[in-house]
């Protein structure tokens, strides 16, 4: 693996009132590896991935890019960097198609007074899509009209549209079907093959054991544990997220100092 | 990485031919894609009916009286397709349809205007009225529905103050009655047909080469040649009727080709596409860094343009400005129509074509009654009877659509 993360934050720092969501947090992630983030509701997930992605600006700490100090001043910054997000919610228009999604916001226009190149926009979408298995019944499908697994594989897709070097997922099999989220895993691992660094939030533990490289344990805003998931034991992971403390019976924990 | 991807095995995949389009055809129906089904069926029946009880409904004098009728109404409805496909609403339409032609009216004849100045003083006037609306909506967040029934108040309320204490402006300038009142001859018209269909034909057979050449799946050759041949033969069948009477009229042509220029920006460009995504998500639209608040602006200021123009034609029909000009059921009936032709109320969906089938049927109830000598007590009931059951179509069709997955 690569010495220097593509993506890195070192102690970072975010209240929101009184409490503190995220306290002296680091969080890296190398090209070519999924990293899983988990822990309990109110851990400081969502909102150290909203971090990475740009929404929650920076209030305390530093992010790097490839080792380079970068600031994210916004979603738009996080995106011009490479940093593409998926949210739970996938955020696709149910009356366009999957071409129309997918090109939401970057629309290609032909030159001359033909407006829209359809054309262009639909063979990229096919080349894209087959480049992630990604099976369709038609790329002029409305979104409306297809099931949740295809759903969430094209705003996994969409996310890929501007050749992002990171992708953030947060809850990418939460609603899915097992044959579903089969669907989504795979294509979690495609991106990996193709270099990516990814993110994945999630609650189901066999989803992370069966597509993580690393899983990060996030417990009450600090990040209280890494993995290996080669050499982890569901039973730790578990452990590390309620907060029991077995770093003793088990010595492949690497518990972290807070 | 170029792996073929597997077909879907549980993918319907109907039978090549006549015999499958049909079947895909009648499953399509059955999942609540209505499309303009209804309100063809609908405007048949109508046509029918009406020329049943009186031959003289499906003349050539009165069908052109009809498409005169509904082209004020027609164009308000354009621009209201528009706000429907954002999921808002304008209820300010007919009112500031009657201020931009009362604007008009004042600077052409009190002021001596000439008349192309005027006509853009009140296509302005609506212009920076649907600016005003759309800028107070989106800074203030206050709902269009509210905006714009202040709106409907207010600008009844200037249209008043405007043309002063007489309430009454006789349009006397020749080119702004010419709106209405001019008829190109036949030979004008078929040359226009012909261009018409011919540039549809070219951009159709166009299309099809090119996604030919990119290797994209090519639609069926039967599809490709009802989309030219459907429209033509509208044309033709309009033209041979305007030609049999006066001759084609301008406000027609103005009417047909505002709406199909809006819907050209709907289906070809940028900004359709964005009005389309805010209409159906507005969070997904925002996401994928679309100005939505820039959109709703520029869809109120046009709609109340499109409102403006159906306004100055409405005047240059009737001669005249007064008091009433944009009120009564014009703003209702232009609402209805969008929503009769299949514009949803929900947003998202919908075509400007809506517009002109929905004020055909608006239009038709409306003359054939006439010619009937039906008191229009017994018109608004029906005209609200037609809008019921064509919003309810639209519901359960939405209904259909949901339990197929398709909505």
């Amino acid at each position: 693996m690569a010495a220097t993360p593509l993506l890195e934050l070192k102690g970072i720092t975010r209240h929101f009132g009184a409490i503190q969501a995220l306290r002296q947090v680091d969080f890296e992630v190398h090209a070519g590896e999924v990293v899983a983030l988990v822990g309990d509701n109110g851990a400081g997930k969502s909102t150290l991935v909203k971090t990475l992605a740009g929404i929650l600006p920076v209030e305390e700490g530093q992010v790097f890019f490839e080792g380079q100090p970068v600031r994210l001043t916004g979603p738009q910054s996080a995106t011009a960097l490479g940093v593409a997000t998926v949210y739970q919610d996938l955020a696709l228009c149910d009356n366009l198609d999957v071409v129309g999604n997918l090109f939401l916001g970057r629309e290609l226009t032909a030159r001359g007074p033909g407006g829209l190149d359809e054309t262009t926009m639909e063979v990229q979408a096919t080349q894209l899509l087959r480049r992630l298995s990604v099976s369709l019944p038609s790329v002029r499908t409305q979104v409306a009209a297809l099931s949740g697994g295809q759903r969430q594989s094209i705003a996994v897709a969409r996310a890929m549209m501007g050749s992002p070097r990171v992708v953030l997922l947060d809850e990418p099999t939460a609603a899915l079907g097992v044959a579903q989220t089969r669907q989504v895993l795979d294509l979690i691992r495609r991106l990996r093959e193709q270099g990516l660094g990814v993110v994945v939030i999630s609650h189901n533990l066999v989803d992370v054991f069966s597509v993580a490289n690393r899983i990060v344990v996030m417990r009450l805003g600090r990040r209280v544990a890494t993995f290996d998931t080669k050499a982890a034991r569901e039973v730790d992971v578990v452990a590390a997220i309620t907060g029991v403390d077995t770093t003793e019976s088990n010595p492949r924990l690497t518990a972290e100092a807070p | 990485m170029s792996a073929q991807v597997p077909v879907d095995p549980r993918l319907v995949s109907d039978a090549p031919g006549p015999k499958g389009a049909w079947v895909a055809w009648r499953r399509r129906l059955a999942q609540g894609e209505l499309g303009s089904l209804p309100v063809l069926v609908g405007l048949a029946s109508i046509w029918l009916l009406f020329s049943f009880a009186n031959p003289r409904f499906l003349s050539a004098v009165n069908l052109t009286n009809l498409m005169l009728q509904i082209s004020a109404m027609g164009t308000l409805s354009v621009g209201l397709v528009l706000v429907l496909l954002l999921g808002e609403i304008d209820l300010s339409a007919g009112a500031v349809s009657g201020l931009a032609a009362a604007v008009m009216a004042t600077l052409s004849v009190q002021r001596g205007w000439a008349p192309v100045p005027a006509l853009l003083a009140g296509l302005g006037t609506g212009a920076a009225v649907g600016l005003f609306h759309g800028l107070w909506m989106t800074w203030l967040r206050v709902p269009s529905f509210v905006v714009t029934l202040a709106g409907l108040l207010g600008w009844q309320g200037a249209l008043l103050s405007v043309l002063g204490a007489t309430g009454t402006v006789n349009l006397t300038d020749e080119v702004i009655l010419a709106l209405t009142g001019t008829f190109f001859p036949p030979a004008v018209a078929w040359g226009a047909a012909g261009v018409v269909i011919a540039l549809h034909g070219a951009t159709v057979a166009l299309g099809r080469r090119r996604r030919a050449a990119a290797g994209l799946p090519l639609p069926p050759w039967r599809h490709t040649l009802m989309t030219v041949a459907g429209p033509a033969v509208v044309i033709v069948a309009a033209v041979a009727v305007f030609s049999w009477d006066r001759g084609l009229p301008l406000a027609v042509v103005l009417f047909a080709g505002l709406a199909s220029g809006v819907e050209w920006m709907l289906r070809r460009t940028r900004f359709g596409r964005h009005v389309f995504a805010v209409g159906g998500n507005a969070e997904a639209a925002r996401r994928a860094g679309i100005r939505v608040r820039g959109v709703r602006v520029a869809v109120f200021t046009l709609a109340s343009t499109l409102a403006a123009a159906g306004g100055i034609l409405a005047g240059s029909r009737l001669m005249a400005v007064n008091q009433s000009s944009g009120s009564g059921d014009v703003l209702l009936n232009a609402i209805a129509a969008a929503v009769i032709g299949g514009t949803s109320l929900f947003g998202g969906r919908g075509s400007a074509w809506s517009a002109l089938l929905g004020a055909l049927v608006i239009g038709s109830i409306s003359n054939g009654m006439d010619l009937l000598a039906l008191s229009s007590s017994v018109k608004f009931m029906v005209t609200g009877g037609v809008l019921l059951v064509a919003a309810s179509i639209d519901a359960l069709s939405r209904r259909e659509r949901q339990a197929a997955g398709r909505a």
